[in-house]
């Protein structure tokens, strides 16, 4: 019988020395198949005593683990050079550039009125919409502006040609909203009405068609100082400034009684135009407290029930907010435009994860 | 509106500074437009002495000047103006000073021989005015030395200011001052207004003359004859005031006019009484009526128009404008004086119709004070017998008053209640005295009587109006609104969220949101619908922008095509907006609309691009409808499309025959030639709130039942004839088998010679889902065989062997 420490020894050296899958396998027939030395030895185990055929067969197993465990090891080496060898062949140029894909956008129009309705929507408000074509009394006359008004007149109107010589217009701002609102329903009552309205201007700082959002409480209690608190509250999460300076001064607007005109702080210092603490203001929305006749002419009795209104133009916000220096490219629909001042599908404004991304 | 400091404080005693006058407007309702300071940059021009002019040894036209500028020193300089003269005293500029109206910084100049140290002015070069026709000639008394903005009267600063249409009282300075008062900004100062007697009976009398006694143009006329007048140049003082403010002095007579406007809110008419035939008579007009006005146009009148009148025919038109005819001259002798009323409203229509503005017509259409008609006269006549001498008639005074004077019950309570602010009793009393309100009765509920000036006061809200902007917007208490509930409710209802839904979606599938107008031209509308006349815009600002959508594709696809137009023929548009078919509230609709057109996208080594086409348009309505919760599933096509689609290349999503969810396919290549834009352009309207509701109100979902078993997969190919649509045989194969069929799906579809003409193939997969136990093969072809009878039933086809 062989050594077995030699046997060991001899039988290792050739695995470690083997070169591929296919040597290895003749090492192991060599060695552990039917006719391999350690089955032979294994054979010759029955003609030993018993004491001794016991130490022997142990030490024998034992070795054979150790052979297959080294043949395993090596074989795993061995195929994983191979598969190394080929993935060096498999090479690709990782800078070619990858699919293109085009990038949608949101309008700033759609992005800036998610931002207001998400301000709002924390502080009660639901958002209320009406037709953009209107009749003289939802637009001009319930709101306190008589037909001979002067007011009607700069209101720059476009008119349409309606039936029964009741001529019908497209709304100059979202206050018929408001009108139908109280009309149908009973306080309290808290809603902004963001939407398209129209005048018949168009210049450099005017566009024939822009966007409004007005808002609306009627309640038994609310008054001047909330609508101050809730449009200094406005200002501040819109402009994203925390103290920011806003100012009241008074108005004159048919629909409201007192009215007040807002502006907030902002600076021009060094040329850069900046929204927040200044030495100047810059005007921003129309507000007040509801005319009583308003009230009446929606059958809301103006001895029981108070509140406010206030009115803003959703483009200049936009402008404000996002350096957009021109109304009439909101318009336009220049891919590079859009591109460019829009915003991403998944930037969904909101007061928990913020505003603007 | 605008008037100097030191004109305001002939109104208003007070010693605030500029700045706190300024603030003050704003802050009382009298928005600040702007201060102009017109002796700035005009500091180191003193007045001067020229001492001796003596002709210039080598130049004509020029004198060389010994000028004494009050500092003790004089100065030689040379002078071009042919009014420079020994003894005159004019404007100085010392070397070193820069000269606005030449934009020059004066440096010792040796001119023909002769060193100059300095300049004398014109207005035009200290930039105050146009006029050069020689230098400033100061008066004779004018102390040397002096700043020359204080001598001249520019250290008074212009006031510009703002004014509501609601506050026609302050189209007057008194006006302003009475509210700066009220704000605590000094007193207002007694109006010397006692009258003047008439020596004589006016020879004009004045008819008004109007059938409605409840509807007069002109209610009320006060006039007066003043004989022997001379109307020459107004006095410095006057004239300065006027130019100040913008206006050119004409004569004196007119001046007064103007400064009556401008100063009292009291606008005037000056007749020379010599061109005035018989009496005034003052009446509506009569259509085709003519007059040349003082503006040297003539105007023709409808039948609804205020006219004052003589024997001869219009000479004024009512609170607008006067007449040329019977105007003042420089040789007009005798005057007749017309202050008057004229009805704001009718004024309005009248300046509107005729397209004229004036500054008579903006403040009677705002309403003048009809109590102070007599008292503007006695006012009027003093300056003309001050400026123009002359002896005033007796007043003649037509009609009265047409304000009886009003009073509103006034609960001083409803200022805390409407505005949050606590103004004590005393000062609310105090605030509506000083602006001119008569307060009586106390307790809860006062009695005021609104002064005649005040017009727009009209309820107890205005009262507290007044005392709220007196008092100071700042005072007023910003407040927490509170909330109605603790955690808001949802601001947005189920057909804005679907909006917001939609648009979010097809931006993230690569397409750009756009905002277009609600209208467009005419001839583009009718690519995509007749027009109603109720959607036609009457006074629309150009042809392109006429009529209302009745669809955003046509904006979108001329959008396309001016981007095309830039180098971007790749545009991805869509816009979520209105759509209408009417002018009533229910004829607009919101459409999803988008466009894709020429290529899917640039060229790349690996993905080629393709052409857009009619399936990405439908990958993006369906996409839309189902992240609105529309079932999909039941969705059925239908290939009958409206006009501006290609007849064959789209269709239409339906619930039912009627109920169209979406439309998509390619744009009819007859719109896009219309429209001047290249192809090929696919496009989609879906419209989110014909989805209907979900049932279901909660928001749990169905319980989730998975099958132990493997679901397994079957190919089928049928050949068909090639009009065989895909639906059909989907939805053949579906029913073949009611409980174990999941899904079938289409995977290829060929056609070739090979199948013979007219035919094609068409594949699908089947994928079956066991659900009580594993299906064994006898099963599955028996499903199989199922599936084969029921689509070769439906369509005529054969199994593909």
């Amino acid at each position: 019988m062989d050594n077995p420490d030699q046997l060991r020894d001899d039988i290792l050296k050739d695995v470690d020395a083997a070169s591929s899958v296919d040597a290895l396998e003749e090492i192991r027939v060599s060695v552990l198949g039917k006719k391999g030395r350690i089955t032979d030895m294994m054979k010759g185990l029955g003609q030993m005593a018993p004491e001794e055929r016991k130490a022997a067969g142990q030490a024998l197993n034992a070795l054979k683990d150790e052979i297959a465990d080294a043949l395993e090891t090596k074989k795993t080496a061995l195929a994983d050079a191979d598969l190394d060898r080929r993935l060096m062949t498999e090479k690709i140029d990782v800078t070619l550039p990858a699919a293109p894909e085009t990038l949608g956008a949101i309008h700033p129009i759609s992005q800036t009125i998610d931002e207001i309705t998400a301000i709002f929507g924390e502080m009660g408000f639901t958002v209320a919409e009406g037709p953009d074509i209107e009749d003289d009394w939802h637009n001009f006359t319930a709101l306190n502006i008589p037909a001979d008004h002067p007011a009607r007149q700069e209101h720059d109107t476009f008119y349409l040609p309606g039936e029964h010589g009741e001529r019908k217009v497209l709304r100059t701002h979202t206050s018929p909203v408001q009108i139908r609102t109280m009309s149908a329903t009973k306080p309290p009552i808290r809603i902004i009405t963001p939407g398209r309205t129209y005048r018949s201007d168009y210049d450099a700082t005017h566009s024939p068609m822009f966007h409004q959002v007005e808002g609306l409480v009627i309640d038994k209690t609310s008054h001047m100082g909330h609508l101050k608190g809730c449009l200094i509250e406005f200002c501040s999460a819109f402009f994203e400034v925390d103290d920011l300076p806003v100012r009241f001064r008074p108005s004159y607007f048919p629909f409201t009684e007192p009215s007040a005109e807002v502006d907030i702080g902002c600076t021009r210092e060094g040329g850069e135009f900046r929204i927040g603490h200044g030495d100047d203001w810059l005007e921003i929305l129309g507000s007040g407290m509801v005319n009583p006749n308003v009230l009446s002419n929606c059958g809301i009795d103006p001895t029981e029930y108070q509140g406010f209104a206030f009115g803003i133009g959703i483009e200049r916000l936009a402008m404000l907010k996002y350096g957009i220096p021109d109304l009439r490219t909101f318009f336009e629909s220049d891919l590079r435009w859009l591109r460019h001042y829009g915003f991403r599908s998944l930037e969904v404004p909101g007061m928990v994860g913020g505003l603007v991304r | 509106m605008k008037f100097t400091l030191s004109w305001l404080k002939e109104h208003l005693d007070t010693n605030a500074s500029l700045t706190e006058i300024t603030d003050a407007l704003t802050m009382v309702g009298l928005e600040l437009e702007g201060v102009e300071d017109r002796a700035k940059g005009l500091e180191t021009f003193v007045t001067a002495k020229v001492i001796e002019a003596k002709q210039h040894p080598n130049a004509d036209r020029l004198r060389v000047c010994q000028v004494d500028p009050g500092n003790g020193e004089t100065v030689e300089l040379v002078c071009g103006a042919p009014n420079a003269r020994t003894g005159m005293i004019g404007v100085f500029a010392p070397g070193g000073s820069y000269i606005p109206g030449i934009d020059v910084t004066l440096k010792p100049t040796e001119i023909r021989g002769v060193l100059s140290n300095g300049m004398l002015l014109s207005e035009r070069e200290m930039g105050i005015s146009d006029e050069h026709d020689g230098i400033v000639e100061l008066p004779e008394d004018t102390p040397i030395g002096k700043p020359a903005v204080d001598i001249m009267g520019l250290a008074d600063p212009i006031i510009d200011i703002a004014i509501t249409p609601n506050r026609g009282d302050c189209l007057g300075v008194r006006g302003v001052a009475r509210d700066l008062a009220a704000a605590g900004i000094g007193s207002l100062k007694p109006l010397a207004n006692g009258p003047v007697p008439g020596s004589f009976e006016s020879p004009i009398k004045v008819h008004l003359e109007f059938d409605d006694p409840d509807n007069k143009p002109c209610p009320y006329f006060v006039g007066r004859y003043v004989k022997g007048v001379t109307n020459g140049e107004s006095p410095d003082w006057l004239k300065e005031k006027l130019l100040a403010i913008g206006l050119r002095p004409i004569s004196a007579l007119v001046d007064i006019t103007n400064l009556m406007t401008i100063d009292l809110n009291r606008p005037l008419h000056v007749f020379d009484a010599d061109k005035v035939k018989g009496d005034i008579r003052v009446r509506l007009s009569k259509s085709g009526e003519k007059m040349l006005a003082l503006n040297e146009k003539e105007y023709t009148f409808d039948d609804e128009m205020t006219l004052i009148t003589d024997d001869n025919g219009p000479e004024g038109l009512g609170g607008v404008m006067g007449g040329e005819v019977s105007g003042v001259t420089e040789e007009t002798v005798n005057v007749f004086i017309e202050s008057a009323y004229f009805d704001p409203v009718r004024t309005a229509m009248t300046g509107r119709k005729l397209q004229i503005i004036s500054d008579a017509r903006y403040r009677f259409e705002r309403g003048i004070d009809p109590a102070f008609l007599e008292t503007g006269m006695e006012i009027a006549t003093r300056l003309v017998m001050d400026l123009c001498g002359g002896e005033p008639s007796e007043v003649v005074v037509a009609g009265g008053n047409p304000d009886p004077g009003r009073s509103l019950d006034f609960r001083p309570d409803r200022v805390r209640e409407l505005t949050g602010v606590e103004v004590t009793r005393d000062e609310i009393q105090r605030i509506l005295a000083v602006l001119g309100f008569e307060i009586s009765g106390d307790g809860d509920t006062w009695q005021v009587q609104i002064p005649s000036w005040r017009s727009d006061i009209v309820h107890e809200a205005c009262l507290v109006e007044e005392v709220i902007r007196i008092n100071g917007f700042d005072n007023i208490p910003a407040t927490p609104l509170p909330r109605e509930t603790t955690l808001p409710k949802p601001a947005m209802n189920e057909s804005q969220k679907r909006r917001a839904i939609a648009r979010r979606t097809l931006a993230a599938r690569s397409l750009t949101e756009a905002v277009t107008y609600s209208f467009m031209g005419e001839k583009e509308a009718a690519l995509f619908a007749d027009i109603p006349d109720s959607i036609r815009i009457g006074n629309p600002i150009s042809s392109e922008l006429s009529v209302m959508r009745p669809s955003a594709l046509a904006n979108l696809i001329q959008a396309a095509g001016r981007n095309a137009a830039r180098g971007f023929a790749n545009a991805d548009l869509f816009e979520v907006g209105p759509e209408y078919f009417g002018d009533g509230p229910d004829e607009q609709r919101i459409a999803a609309a988008g466009i894709r057109t020429g290529q899917t996208g640039p060229k790349h080594w690996s993905d080629a691009p393709a052409p857009v086409d009619a399936y990405m348009a439908k990958a993006d309505a369906m996409a839309v409808l189902e992240a609105l919760g529309a079932p999909v599933g039941n969705l059925q096509v239908f290939t009958d499309v409206q006009g501006y689609y290609h007849p064959g290349r789209a269709g239409e999503l339906r619930l039912g025959p009627k109920n169209t969810l979406a439309r998509f396919g390619e744009v009819n290549p007859k719109v896009l030639r219309a429209l001047d834009v290249k192809g090929p352009v696919v496009a989609f309207e879906i419209y989110p709130d014909a989805v209907p509701q979900p049932k279901a109100k909660s928001a749990a979902r169905p319980l989730l039942t998975l099958s132990a078993f493997q679901p397994i997969e079957r190919d089928f190919a049928f050949v068909v004839d090639a009009d065989v649509e895909a639906a059909e045989i989907v939805k053949a194969a579906r029913g073949a088998e009611k409980v174990l069929i999941d899904d079938v799906r289409v995977f290829d579809v060929f056609e070739g010679a090979s199948l013979g003409e007219g035919k094609k193939s068409l594949a699908i997969t089947v994928v079956l889902q066991p659900t009580e136990n594993t299906l064994t093969d006898e099963e599955i072809e028996g499903i199989s065989q199922k599936i084969v009878q029921a689509v070769e039933k439906a369509t005529g086809g054969t199994l593909r062997g």
